[in-house]
């Protein structure tokens, strides 16, 4: 123990082996959801009514569509932080979790490339 | 397990509210990611589409089970917001009297109900329901 100051033996025993980035990205992220969910949360109150025509004349216009999607990369980065931590708790295997955090990346980048993609659409249909 | 001491708080534990804010902290962002982003990708999904696509996830989301998920998702939201502030106290090392810490693990918890039940009481005045 000589050798050995006391966080570098704390060091590494969390469930994920390391963690203050993984930490701290998921600060980073809440506070863009923060702010961007809200923006979505008072639109909804704010808009006349939930048709088609009034939400896809709302997320054409420049604004909400660029917060919508500023939105999707913090949503999705920060739910896909979150259900790693799940994994972590609650998947002991090895193997299994390493095959949960690897679908779980894709399921990430899927979901918030279709939703780019969806609001990319709805604008220039918009603009069209 | 790691051969290191161990908190015997599996054995030994008293109940208190900041147990029940921790666990739905984690229920209810977890459902946010499982089943809030599903739904958020089939509303940008069926909006992209076009009105026939948007009317079948209207309809969905006008039923019985749409209100149920989407209220559920909305407290979801509400909570998670409130207890998550809440992290951002304890991350700074404020709160964690005891008093301080208990109200505000119940205080969070009641804001993410009222909040959930403010947002709804607008929204369903909005369609002429309430």
């Amino acid at each position: 123990m000589a050798h050995e100051t006391p966080i570098g033996r704390a060091r590494g025993l969390g469930s994920a082996h390391h963690g203050t980035h993984h930490w701290l990205l998921q600060r980073f992220t809440a506070i863009g959801n923060l702010v961007a969910v809200l923006f979505l949360v008072i639109s909804f109150l704010l808009l006349d009514d939930y048709g088609y025509a009034s939400f896809a004349r709302w997320v054409a216009s420049p604004l909400p569509a660029l917060a919508l999607s500023l939105l999707v990369i913090s949503v999705f980065w920060h739910a896909r932080l979150g259900l790693q931590v799940l994994v972590e708790d609650y998947v002991n295997t090895a193997g299994n979790r390493f095959a949960l955090n690897a679908i779980l990346n894709i399921a990430a980048f899927a979901g918030a490339g279709f939703a780019l993609i969806s609001i990319a659409r709805i604008v220039f249909a918009g603009a069209a | 397990m790691a051969g290191r001491p161990l908190s015997p708080h599996l054995q030994i534990w008293k109940w208190g509210p900041h147990m029940l804010t921790s666990i739905l902290h984690r229920v209810s962002g977890d459902g946010l990611a499982l089943v809030g982003l599903p739904v958020l990708l089939w509303w940008l999904g069926a909006l992209a589409s076009g009105p026939e696509a948007y009317e079948t996830f209207a309809l969905a989301a006008s039923s019985p089970i749409g209100y149920i998920v989407l209220i559920g998702l909305t407290w979801a939201f509400f909570n998670h917001l409130a207890s998550g502030l809440r992290h951002f106290v304890l991350d700074i090392g404020a709160g964690y009297e005891l008093d301080t810490n208990k109200t505000w693990a119940i205080g969070t918890t009641v804001i993410g109900v009222v909040l959930t039940i403010g947002f709804w009481l607008v929204v369903l005045a909005k369609q002429g329901v309430l």
